[in-house]
């Protein structure tokens, strides 16, 4: 029988919550980095360049390391955040999605940057003869026009997302309800004993999750293709 | 009025041109790689000259020694562009708004009637750039140009995309739209043809340099 326990029902709302708060306040974020390094030069480019991407090939553990460092309880940020403003990570849901919005980052900016680049700079100019401000151009030519890679960056993002362990965990932890998502309710259940078959219908929930999304990125980017070429 | 006094190193090839204009019509003529489209892109201010001044109507749009470069969106120049650059995410009814909507113009459907009416696009308007023939695509632009309000129109070789056949089939619009449009045009082509048609003062340029200024006469003489 798939039928789901409750503790497994919490752990993939947990999860889903978790990736959907990461992409939808990255998204944001990862199209104004994406016009950055598309469309302008800046002393240090390559430095942010690489920022982004880092967290692509450091080890998750070093990054949640990092994380905890700063935006833990005693980090630096962390203290100021949970002082000033009544915000705490460490350890609690938006922790997690802080670690997997970071983690995905590189990897929502990617297309983004590409679809940016792609778009043709000669219709930027003939929107700036027709009297559009530069912020215009941006909001009703390029990014219409870059909406394709848009949403392919935030599936992508997502599934990463979805998925991230390593950051996470170390993060905030393994705390059923509050930080253990679908892959650290997964770690836990290999490492229990009769724990098998919970752990399958995790992976195959997860298996599910990650397929929908590939197909509603393929059918969002198909859409915006065809709107794109005029049919 | 325009006036344009300006020097500009683009690379190995230099543009070093002087010239008011006044007439409804100014035509650059020159071979291609003469430097026209160059200097259309300043008149624009999508290109900033190394030096100089440009004017018009008495308004400095560029002068380079004083730090003055009036960005594109703000001069209200219209630029009709050889590959029109239609938004291709836009249906042309769209298109044609995108310059009254940007300059935040207040709705005018009278203008809008006349304009579409004049290039003969109220059965396009629903189509996308995408399902348009080569010289449908020029005269929508032309239009969106127009509908934008400028003060002065730029046409860059707007014929120069098409064949001989669609030429003739666009060129009656835009001799229309000198005698019933009151917007003075920089209209730029290698046509000698077409300049006789449509220009009422040659502005001749080899090599970047001004090379004879006047009335169409000077299309023969040089």
């Amino acid at each position: 029988m798939f039928e789901l326990s409750p503790a497994e029902w919490t752990a993939i709302q947990l999860s889903l919550r978790v990736a959907t708060v990461a992409t939808l306040v990255a998204t944001p974020l990862g199209i104004a980095a994406a016009w950055l390094l598309a469309r302008r030069d800046f002393w240090g480019k390559p430095v942010v360049d690489a920022a982004i991407h880092l967290p692509l090939v450091l080890p998750p553990v070093v990054t949640g390391y990092l994380l905890l460092l700063t935006f833990g309880r005693r980090g630096l940020v962390g203290t100021w955040l949970a002082d000033h403003l009544g915000i705490v990570f460490a350890f609690r849901w938006t922790g997690a999605a802080l670690a997997c919005g970071i983690m995905s980052f590189p990897l929502l900016v990617r297309p983004i940057r590409l679809s940016i680049e792609a778009v043709d700079l000669r219709l930027e100019q003939a929107a700036a003869t027709l009297g559009a401000a530069p912020w215009r151009v941006f909001l009703t030519v390029t990014l219409p026009l870059a909406l394709p890679g848009v949403l392919a960056g935030m599936v992508l993002g997502f599934a990463k997302a979805i998925g991230e362990f390593g950051a996470t965990i170390t993060f905030v932890s393994n705390i059923p309800g509050e930080t253990q998502t679908i892959s650290s309710a997964i770690y836990s259940l290999i490492q229990t004993p009769d724990g098998d078959a919970a752990a399958l219908r995790l992976v195959a929930v997860s298996i599910v999750i990650a397929m929908s999304a590939m197909i509603a990125s393929e059918w969002f980017a198909r859409r915006a293709t065809k709107r794109l070429h005029g049919n | 009025m325009l006036r344009v006094d300006i020097s500009k190193q683009l690379g190995e090839f230099s543009i070093e041109a002087t010239f008011t204009s006044e007439g409804r019509v100014t035509g650059l003529f020159g071979a291609s790689g003469a430097g026209k489209t160059s200097l259309v892109n300043m008149i624009a201010g999508l290109l900033r000259p190394d030096r100089g001044v440009i004017a018009l109507d008495g308004e400095t749009l560029d002068d380079a020694a004083a730090g003055v470069h009036v960005p594109p969106h703000r001069r209200r120049i219209g630029y009709v562009f050889q590959d029109a650059r239609l938004f291709p995410h836009l249906n042309v009814r769209q298109n044609l708004d995108y310059g009254r909507r940007m300059n935040r113009l207040v709705d005018d459907p009278a203008q809008r009637k006349r304009v579409t009416d004049l290039l003969d696009v109220g059965n396009l308007l629903d189509r996308r750039p995408g399902q348009l023939s080569g010289g449908e695509r020029q005269r929508v632009a032309l239009g969106r140009a127009l509908l934008s309000k400028p003060r002065l129109l730029l046409l860059d070789e707007p014929l120069g995309s098409l064949d001989e056949g669609r030429k003739v089939e666009i060129l009656p619009y835009f001799v229309r739209l000198r005698d019933e449009a009151n917007v003075p045009m920089v209209y730029v082509s290698h046509d000698a043809a077409e300049m006789r048609q449509l220009a009422t003062q040659i502005v001749m340029l080899r090599n970047g340099r001004v090379t004879a200024l006047g009335g169409v006469k000077v299309l023969t003489a040089g």
